[in-house]
């Protein structure tokens, strides 16, 4: 699912080695490879045909250094110049006005509604004073849903009472927010299709009316080829300032992010990567690139890893590999903390390298072997977890009923868990570096 | 449902690989008017590999005109897609019959709960919706306004319930009050959150505690604007609990809903019903003759 171009390079590094330059014909099947990344990751079929263009024409005569194989540069040329299209260095949100406005539109259930909380929060927590603007009338219950959000993030949400256009919430919303001093007002609107004409013309008002610093479009990172005409569509209608890709937490590649940026030209500004209102992050293009063309993502991974580990768990546990005193209880605490993290599968796919080696040693991601381990390690008692060594054949089969597996399972996972004590004592020093040789695979 | 109506909201499809054949008229080497076909379905997010697949059979043929070009495609797409017409029949006497709809965030699950539901009663059934989507804001009063708009009663909970325990409410006041359907909204999830997917193992079980063999549909909600990723999801949920019909929504806009092509190719699971709109109206039954001629 993951394996992308990680794995079709592998391939084009030996075709392009030994030779000098990268020529017409050593660069061809490799850019036949990009050409099928992009379109496996739903980048727009005229979008690929344009950049693969663009790739070719830089990759053309460029002389081989000697310190790096062909293969790796024309790899590093690859990701550079998508990571150039998709906008170099991280888009910020622009202030304009008293008080800045920054509407939010997109597609039908695309996250416009989530992203305002989110996007609430997060200037608040920045020291300013929002003001959150429920203006979809079209959902049943969005306003309540808005509402809601606003209450959990303490911040102030327009009352939007008997009014039923989303005109007349608009400018009396701004009305109360200069009185009110509110510096900056987020406006959800209702999901549309770019095609719809009465819908579209309500935006059109929605503008005029608050002439806002930002149009956020809110568009979903698992849609396929069709990005390139929403994006269009409302770009040529109201004039975007920006994109929110929301859904990034999914296991979509995300081509659409490519797509929309390099029809309409506007940046990334946000991506959403959860359900909750704490899940929004700055886009990173590098980052978007390597995902694109599978090609791993060791930053992302660093950084998740950061975030859901727990510093004080961290540490502990740093130290126990010290001590060499790694329990059951804790490998239990370990396995919460990747699940926290996200799908096994997706956590191991952005370890570079790691889609080949999962097929030339067979391994397989089983995330259903997590779930079992964990519920072997919980029917365990306190005094089991913290010393294994007590784990005769009996309280072995008593474990192995209350969890609902085999004996042989937990057999198993004793012999895993001494491999990983074993392992441990190779990597005393902890942290991220001996993740993937923790994991239970 | 008038034929003519979903032909026009599935015009531009049409339109689009008409352009791509229409290119083919033009060329007379035989390399780009296959070029052309495959960019085609491409572009209606058929996949690039199931898209080069399709093309190659094409060349099983010795007309290249435009008709015969149109009608091959046309007939291998419906030779896929009659493998998984096959509509939602509710079985006499299954009582209640009970139909759990599932899909990642955002794509229609509710709504689509809602136009079942209008339909349902509309066919003089008595339905009962179960508000197991405890997790977004104001989740519950969205379905609860579907409620009211259809007139059915809603079993719910509080936000931030168990999903399972308004599973087993809405199961056991159907039995009670003898009710022929019952529709359960879930969450939404993302197809690789192990987490979430065990939440509806668990909904899955409960169900199936109080009424031998239900939940009796497990019906996928796929956006119609999705990419790749569709697949992907199809499979992961199926892996789940089985996923035993497949809605696909947002047909009204320009996206293609080409990935139902490989989706229908690789799982063969029934497509049940496509949504064209926000309205309690806009919901079509699936058909494979009627889809592949708006199609192609
Ligand atoms: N244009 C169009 N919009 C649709 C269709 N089906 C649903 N929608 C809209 O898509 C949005 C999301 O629909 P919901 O029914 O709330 O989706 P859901 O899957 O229940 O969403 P969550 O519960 O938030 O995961 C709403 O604005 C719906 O009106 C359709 O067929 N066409
Ligand atoms: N997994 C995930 N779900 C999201 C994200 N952003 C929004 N959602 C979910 O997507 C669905 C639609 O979101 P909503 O904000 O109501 O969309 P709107 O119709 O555009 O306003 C809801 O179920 C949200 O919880 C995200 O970044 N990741
Ligand atoms: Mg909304
Ligand atoms: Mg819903």
């Amino acid at each position: 699912m993951f394996d992308g171009l990680s794995d079709r390079f592998r391939k084009i590094i030996k075709d392009i080695k030994g030779h000098g330059r990268l020529t017409e014909s050593n660069v061809e099947s490799a850019l036949r490879e990009v050409r099928l990344a992009l379109l496996e990751a739903d980048v727009n079929f005229t979008v690929v045909k344009d950049f693969v263009n663009a790739v070719k024409e830089k990759a053309l005569g460029k002389e081989v250094l000697l310190s790096v194989t062909p293969g790796q540069q024309f790899v590093k040329l690859v990701r550079d110049e998508l990571t150039h299209v998709l906008g170099d260095a991280a888009a910020e949100l622009t202030f304009r006005g008293r008080p800045t406005v920054v509407m939010l539109v997109g597609l039908q259930g695309s996250g416009k509604t989530t992203t305002t909380a989110k996007l609430a929060r997060l200037l608040k927590s920045k020291g300013r004073n929002p003001f959150i603007v429920p203006a979809d009338l079209a959902r049943p219950a969005a306003v309540l849903q808005l509402v809601k959000l606003a209450q959990q993030i303490k911040v102030d949400c327009f009352d939007v009472g008997g009014r039923t256009d989303a005109r007349d919430i608009c400018s009396e919303a701004l009305r109360v927010a200069k009185l009110k001093g509110y510096d900056t007002l987020l406006v959800d609107t209702a999901g549309r299709l770019h095609i719809d004409p009465e819908l579209m013309d309500e935006l059109k008002d929605l503008k005029e009316i608050l002439s806002p610093a930002e149009i956020l479009l809110v568009a979903d990172a698992m849609t396929g080829q069709d990005a390139v005409n929403t994006a269009e569509g409302f770009d040529k209608a109201i004039g975007l300032s920006g994109v929110v890709l929301t859904k990034l937490d999914s296991d979509a590649r995300g081509g659409a992010a490519l797509s929309m940026r390099m029809t309409t030209g506007k940046p990334i500004k946000f991506v959403g990567v959860s359900e909750k209102v704490d899940g929004l992050e700055v886009f990173h293009p590098d980052r978007m690139a390597g995902r694109i063309l599978g090609m791993g993502d060791v930053l992302t991974l660093v950084e998740k890893a950061q975030v859901s580990m727990d510093e004080k768990k961290a540490r502990e546990l740093e130290r126990k590999i010290k001590k060499d005193s790694f329990t059951l209880e804790d490998f239990r605490d370990q396995l919460q903390q990747i699940k926290r993290m996200g799908s096994l599968d997706s956590i191991l796919s952005m370890i570079p390298g790691f889609s080949s080696l999962k097929k030339a040693k067979n391994i397989k991601v089983d995330e259903k072997n997590i779930i079992k381990i964990e519920a072997i390690i919980n029917s365990m008692t306190m005094k089991e977890r913290l010393n294994p060594a007590i784990l005769n054949a009996s309280r072995r089969v008593r474990i192995a009923k209350g969890s609902g597996t085999t004996v042989q399972d937990v057999n198993r996972l004793m012999k895993q868990y001494k491999q990983m004590r074993q392992m441990m004592k190779k990597f005393k020093k902890g942290g991220m570096k001996s993740l993937r040789n923790l994991l239970p695979i | 449902m008038p034929f003519s109506r979903l032909k026009s909201r599935l015009a531009r499809t049409h339109n689009a690989i008409m352009g791509g054949i229409q290119a083919v008229i033009g060329n007379n080497t035989r390399k780009d008017s296959m070029e052309s076909l495959e960019e085609a379905l491409i572009r209606a997010d058929v996949g690039v590999t199931t898209a080069m697949e399709i093309v190659d059979r094409l060349k099983e043929g010795f007309r290249w005109d435009e008709e015969s070009l149109r009608q091959r495609l046309s007939d291998y797409v419906y030779d896929i897609l009659k493998d998984v017409e096959a509509p939602l029949e509710i079985p006499y006497g299954t009582r209640p019959f009970v139909i759990m709809v599932l899909g990642v965030n955002g794509v229609g699950k509710t709504t689509t709960i809602g136009k079942l539901a209008s339909r349902f009663v509309t066919r003089g059934k008595s339905v009962l919706l179960g508000a197991g989507d405890t997790f977004r804001s104001a989740a519950i009063e969205q379905l609860e306004i579907w409620g009211q708009r259809v007139g059915c009663p809603v079993v719910k909970h509080s936000q931030g319930g168990d999903p399972g325990a308004v599973a087993f409410d809405a199961v056991r006041s159907a039995i009670s009050r003898n009710t022929d359907i019952v529709l359960l909204d879930t969450a939404g999830r993302l197809h690789t959150k192990v987490n979430l997917m065990e939440e509806l193992k668990k909904i899955k079980r409960v169900v199936s505690r109080e009424v031998p063999d239900a939940p009796h549909e497990n019906l996928l909600v796929v956006d119609g604007s999705t990419g790749q990723n569709a697949l992907n999801q199809a499979k992961l949920f199926n892996e789940a609990v089985g996923v035993t019909g497949i809605v696909i929504t947002k047909l009204d806009g320009t996206a293609k809903g080409g990935i139902i092509i490989p989706i229908a190719r690789e799982l063969k699971i029934p497509i049940r019903f496509i949504g064209v709109g926000e309205g309690v109206d806009d919901l079509r039954e699936f058909h494979a003759r009627e889809f592949t001629e708006a199609l192609i």
